[in-house]
């Protein structure tokens, strides 16, 4: 993310235009309104002093005043208020839609980014970063548009003070105007010194956010841990920092509204000053430097105004560079425009692939780890194949890889011959399933978790608990299929949860099912019976299983085994237990384990 | 029994800013000197214009013409007073930025430390999105109205004071219309505050909505692509952005309507003024001069009160966010630290017993009944039962996440609800069956288990465990990143590093519910070979549904639909032709394939 340390005015003006392309008759109505505002300020003024010497002055010459008169006082008066008044109100609602909407528009956006762009990306970017950007930051790009359309209709009230000035006296008025550059110059002064700041107060935001949501994802270790003081430590230390930043933007922004306050004043005095000498002189008439002087604190308003929009300028460049990083990113999966067929059972194919993961160390340089390497892996049409390895071998990593989840460095990874870069968008999952390791559940209904979205009739979904063998429990919970289940499915056990993910994965009959360990935390018996089910009810779906339990991996009509990210061996159980050491203690690790416990156990009763 | 945290506290807008003060003591600290020298520049400002006023009145167009002295001497004067308001008014600035982002960090860090102190369930009542925007951009919200509005408002009350006397001193009767005249106003701006406070309020429980929305999306990126539901997602994330901005909009405008309100009355009040006071100077009760020079007092009074009516909205969305953290922190902590009057368990084996327990998830049916349960020192346990018969349940009554809906949970005879949480967490420790890694080093987040330990200690805990070779293998070692939630490593290593942050903390009880899942099974029998010599002398219960966790220990507790229904050593077990005889036949079955 960079950060221009002193952002021209030119380029915060460029991004406020991004904006009001988005919403430009919301825009023009905001500023027509602050236009009617602008006249009628002036003319406030001007119809005060039209009744007083047209009405009052007479009446009280005349030592007595008719209803006519009256109401001709009130009407002026009242008449104009009114005007201006509805002019405020256009003015600050047509502001508030341009506003809300241009930040609505660029809310959807970054996040429709978030839907895109892969999950490498993710994993580099911190969640709370994300909420961050999507909230505080496209909020502190468009508040601008707050005081903007203000700025925009005194405008004219500054332009007529200029006009009137110079028709008076363009000596007096040259005077004047050197305002102008002095208030530029602040100005300069200020972005310069305020847009490092606001950069890493914003950045601080961000950082602040994503504490509290890590550490609120993670409230459950804090509490079993009794790491509260400490989480409350790593939360102040942020804090803190972002307090600091905040206490100096506050300093320079309390350095620069005075500063700008002051500076027509400033000019009202000069003109004064010299005013005076030129008059002494004989130059000039006193009215003229009266009336020059007078116009020019008439324009401090405006130009205040002005201010007001200057100072929210560093914040709205700081916004939007930070929004612009997650709109610019780039590493979207492309897309094909290939389709499936949909049939009985497809085949899917890895052919040598390779694949590494971005890391990063403890200074944040970054490197790749190869995490698969050459790895070819066939599964047929309608077979089962099991994968078989130790702990961060790489299966997880495969099943990404089967359903492009993740592109592989090297080599093709293909269904049905197609190479899944070809198929179009949503294409593979219309035809294949995974069943991740980890479960995810949306803060949703059981129903909505499984269909999520697709037109499944209550009949599917029955059917595809029972598959998953979740029946019994959907049935016993006080709304059944229209139970919440919490955020991150919360309200569920752990197995409940697998449960309605393998339901969510079977109902949409997938011509490929991918099983990453997926009855982890499903007792033995429910698990067979799972499996029983999924045997019966997919006609011929292709499997492939990550699996440790023997009965799962004999269910499989072919087993690979891999290790550190390589195929070491595949072939039957019996095969592979022949000639593959690694696989041969892996698998029979229990039963080894039972056996000698058991024995132990003797020798306890032959002593005892 | 539990609470879930109030989407919002109901106090009133005063109430809400006592409170809010109370909790930000810092708003306070200085504030007579920030209000003197606030009052200086607004002294300030007035003087300026007043003096440039007098310089052309009597320098320019004196009676005796145009005095360059007098002009220069006062232009030097007002230069004087530019230059003194322009310095009070950043020193008032600079004071409140101080104070206001001092009160609030402190508001965050309460509002944080609370969240922490809420119950597991409480917590859960809530999405984290939600959670975050309390403690952020809530807050954020409060800082405009307490860095400018505050101070404002207290200064323009005086303004109108100050007003209204000079006002009184030119004429009572006009002084009495412009009050009529504002009279009304004050309750309809009244009434405006309830309806721009709830406007506002609503709008910060929409935002509370888009972060969980986007929480979600983010969270849960890898289950939305494989399943290909990205529109969907993106639908629901739309939602809550429209709801926000619709939200947003309602009450832009109806604040405008309080502002405009405001601005309609003093503008006609100044056309009333016009009328009264041109019939009372006809009729000879007042001069055309006191006349215009009232006029010009009465901007000076609907100035402020115009300014004042902008600075209640914003003082009202101040208090819609001050009311959501503040919802946070009323809400009570029903599983709380008995603190200084709990007592201290000294170290040592420990002893677990449940007498009666029950429990029901709040608004569900019991879900544990009546179990009665003693767990011996030193002795290793094992429960096992079906999913969803209660198992993780019982491991978080039993490390006080929860407390029982009846009966008690006693260590070493002491009921649970009277132990200091420093002395419980120290001796009883959870691996949750939901791990989570932090996003840092794997050396910080096993050390996360004993805050002061060593990287010696960690790769001590680590080989202890039998996890050395694991460790050579990462070309990183213990510096390894692990990413978000723990994302940069398999499901297994994550678990690895969960089991050694628990083991490293060295608590006297060790609960673990299904800490090795994931984990291949030679690994895991060495885990458990490891445990098992380390653990002798202390007390652990393992959850597993792989029952080589119930074949290793010295007891097996049977859980089914909520209540114990077996328990024994496995080998008494198995040969009972009970539940877990039928369940270890499947397992057992399993193994050989
Ligand atoms: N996002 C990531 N960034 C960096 N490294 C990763 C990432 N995900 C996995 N790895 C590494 O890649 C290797 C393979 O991981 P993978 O998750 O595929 O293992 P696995 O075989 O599924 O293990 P398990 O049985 O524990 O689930 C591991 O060494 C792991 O540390
Ligand atoms: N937070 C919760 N709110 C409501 N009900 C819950 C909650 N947590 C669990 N339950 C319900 O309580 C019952 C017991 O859940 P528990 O998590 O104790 O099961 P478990 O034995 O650990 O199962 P598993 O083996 O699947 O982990 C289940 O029916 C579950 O749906
Ligand atoms: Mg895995
Ligand atoms: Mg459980």
């Amino acid at each position: 993310m960079s950060v221009d340390v002193a952002p021209s005015l030119r380029r915060s003006l460029g991004i406020v235009a991004v904006g009001i392309r988005r919403e430009p008759r919301w825009f023009a109505f905001a500023v027509a309104g602050s236009t009617v505002y602008g006249v009628m300020t002036v003319l406030t003024a001007w119809a005060i002093g039209k009744v007083t010497r047209e009405q009052v002055q007479p009446a009280v010459a005349a030592g007595h005043v008719s209803a006519h008169q009256l109401r001709v006082i009130f009407a002026w008066v009242a008449g104009v208020v009114l005007v201006n008044v509805v002019g405020v109100v256009i003015r600050r609602i047509a502001a508030g839609f341009t506003m809300y909407n241009v930040a609505a528009t660029f809310r959807r956006e970054v996040t429709r980014q978030y839907l895109r762009l892969p999950l490498s990306w993710h994993h580099r970017h911190p969640s709370g970063q994300l909420l961050s950007n999507a909230n505080a930051d496209v909020e502190a790009t468009w508040n601008v548009f707050a005081p903007l359309p203000m700025a925009l209709g005194v405008l004219i009230m500054l332009v007529a003070g200029i006009v009137q000035m110079v028709l008076v006296d363009p000596v007096m008025a040259l005077i004047g105007l050197a305002v102008f550059p002095a208030l530029f110059l602040a100005n300069v002064v200020f972005q310069r010194s305020m847009s490092p700041k606001v950069s890493r107060a914003q950045q601080l935001r961000a950082e602040v956010s994503e504490v509290a949501h890590e550490s609120f994802e993670a409230a459950l270790i804090v509490k079993s841990m009794g790491r509260e003081d400490e989480e409350a430590r790593r939360f102040e230390e942020v804090t803190r920092r972002l307090q600091a930043a905040n206490v100096a933007v506050g300093r320079t922004r309390g350095t620069f509204d005075p500063v700008i306050e002051a500076i027509p004043t400033l000019g009202t005095l000069a003109v004064l000053a010299v005013g005076a000498r030129q008059v002494a002189s004989g130059a000039l008439q006193p009215a003229a430097v009266v009336q020059v002087a007078y116009l020019i604190s008439v324009l401090a308003f405006p130009v205040r105004a002005l201010g007001w929009v200057l100072g929210e300028l560093p914040r709205t460049v700081v916004g939007w560079d930070r929004v612009d990083a997650v709109l610019q990113a780039r590493g979207e999966l492309p897309y094909g425009s290939a389709k499936l067929q949909r049939h009985g059972a497809s085949d899917s194919r890895l052919e040598d692939v390779d694949y590494s993961y971005d890391i990063v160390d403890e200074d944040g340089v970054e490197s790749r780890f190869q995490a698969i390497h050459g790895v070819s892996l066939e599964v047929p049409a309608g077979a089962t194949v099991a994968l078989v390895g130790p702990t961060g071998s790489g299966k997880s990593t495969l099943t990404n890889l089967t359903l492009r989840l993740v592109d592989p460095d090297h080599g093709t990874v293909s269904l049905d011959g197609v190479d899944l870069r070809e198929v179009r968008r949503g294409g593979v999952s219309e035809v294949a399933a995974l069943v991740p390791q980890q479960t995810f559940m949306f803060d949703d209904t059981v129903r909505g978790n499984i269909a999520l979205g697709a037109d499944f009739d209550d009949a599917q979904v029955w059917q595809a608990l029972e598959t998953a063998q979740a029946t019994a429990f959907v049935r016993e919970l006080p709304h059944g299929l229209d139970t919440r289940v919490g955020e991150r499915g919360a309200s569920l056990s752990g197995g409940q949860r697998q449960r309605l993910a393998l339901a969510r994965a079977v109902i949409r009959r997938p011509q490929v099912l991918v099983l990453d360990d997926a009855t982890s935390a499903v007792d033995p018996s429910v698990e067979q019976a799972i499996l029983a089910a999924l045997r019966s009810s997919s006609d011929g779906t292709t499997v492939l299983v990550v699996a440790y339990r023997m009965s799962t991996i004999t269910l499989a009509d072919r087993i690979v085994y891999i290790e550190a990210g390589r195929v070491v061996d595949q072939g039957s159980h019996d095969e592979l237990q022949e000639r593959c050491p690694g696989y041969e203690r892996l698998v029979t690790a229990y039963v080894r384990e039972a056996a000698e416990r058991a024995a132990m156990a003797a020798d306890e009763e032959v002593t005892a | 029994m539990s609470s879930t945290i109030d989407a919002t506290s109901r106090l009133g807008t005063l109430d809400t800013l006592r409170r809010g003060v109370d909790l930000s003591p810092e708003l306070r600290r200085g504030l007579g000197v920030t209000l003197g020298l606030a009052a200086l520049t607004t002294a300030g400002r007035v003087v300026v214009p007043f003096v440039v006023q007098q310089t052309t009145d009597h320098g320019l167009l004196g009676k005796n013409g145009p005095d360059p002295g007098l002009v220069t001497r006062d232009v030097l004067l007002a230069l004087v007073a530019v230059v003194i308001t322009a310095a009070c008014a950043y020193a008032v600035n600079v004071r409140l930025f101080r104070a206001s982002e001092a009160g609030l960090a402190s508001l965050r860090l309460r509002g944080f430390r609370h969240m922490h102190d809420l119950s597991m369930l409480t917590q859960n009542s809530e999405r984290r999105g939600s959670m975050v925007s309390r403690v952020t951009s809530d807050v954020d919200t409060i800082s405009q109205f307490v860095q400018f509005g505050g101070i404002i408002l207290i200064l323009s009350l005086g303004q109108i004071a100050v007003a209204t006397a000079l006002m009184l001193f030119y004429s009572p009767l006009l002084t009495a219309v412009v009050w009529l005249c504002f009279v009304p106003l004050l309750f309809v701006i009244r009434r405006f505050q309830t309806i721009v406070g709830r406007a506002y309020t609503t709008v910060r429980e929409r935002v509370g909505d888009l972060l969980a929305a986007v929480s979600e999306s983010v969270v849960g990126a890898a289950t939305i692509r494989a399943y290909g539901v990205e529109e969907r997602t993106a639908t629901r994330i739309d939602e809550a952005i429209e709801a926000h901005r619709v939200a947003s909009i309602g009450a832009q405008v109806r604040s405008v309507a309080a502002f405009s309100s405001g601005q309609l009355v003093a503008g006609l009040t100044l056309a009333v003024v016009l009328v009264v006071g041109t019939v009372q100077a006809s009729a000879g009760h007042l001069t055309l001069g006191k006349l215009l020079a009232f006029l010009f007092l009465v901007n000076l009074f609907t100035q402020p009160v115009q300014q004042a009516t902008e600075i209640l909205n914003e003082l009202q969305n101040a208090v819609a966010g001050w009311r959501r953290v503040i919802g946070v922190v009323d809400t009570p902590a029903d599983v709380a630290d008995p603190g200084e009057e709990g007592e201290v368990l000294p170290r040592g084996p420990i002893t677990v017993d449940f007498e009666g327990v029950s429990f029901a998830y709040p608004g569900g049916e019991e879900v544990l009944h009546d179990i009665d349960l003693s767990i011996a020192p030193r002795s290793r346990v094992a429960i096992v039962g079906e999913t969803g018969s209660g198992k993780s349940t019982l491991a978080k009554l039993l490390t006080r996440l929860m407390d029982p809906t009846r009966g008690r949970v006693l260590v070493d005879g002491v009921d649970l609800r009277r132990v200091r949480f420093s002395s419980l967490r120290e001796r009883v420790v959870l691996v949750p069956q939901e791990g989570f890694l932090f996003d840092a080093t794997l050396r910080e987040n096993v050390r996360f288990g004993r805050p002061g330990a060593t990287d010696d200690d960690v790769r001590l805990a680590l080989t202890e465990l039998g996890l050395d070779a694991w460790l050579s293998g990462l070309p990183q070692g213990l510096a390894t990143e692990v990413g978000q939630r723990g994302e940069s490593l398999s499901a297994g290593e994550r678990q690895l590093v969960a089991l050694a942050r628990a083991y490293l903390a060295d608590p006297d009880l060790l609960v673990l519910d299904e800490a090795t899942s994931a984990v291949d099974p030679s690994t895991e029998v060495r885990l458990q070979r490891a445990l098992e010599g380390l653990t002798r002398g202390r007390t652990s219960i393992a959850i597993a549904h792989r029952l080589s966790t119930a074949e290793a220990a010295d007891e097996v507790v049977v859980v089914d639909r909520g209540r114990i229904v077996e328990r024994g050593p496995h080998r008494v077990l198995v040969r009972q032709g009970g539940v877990y005889a039928a369940l270890h036949a499947s397992w057992a079955a399993q193994q050989r394939g």
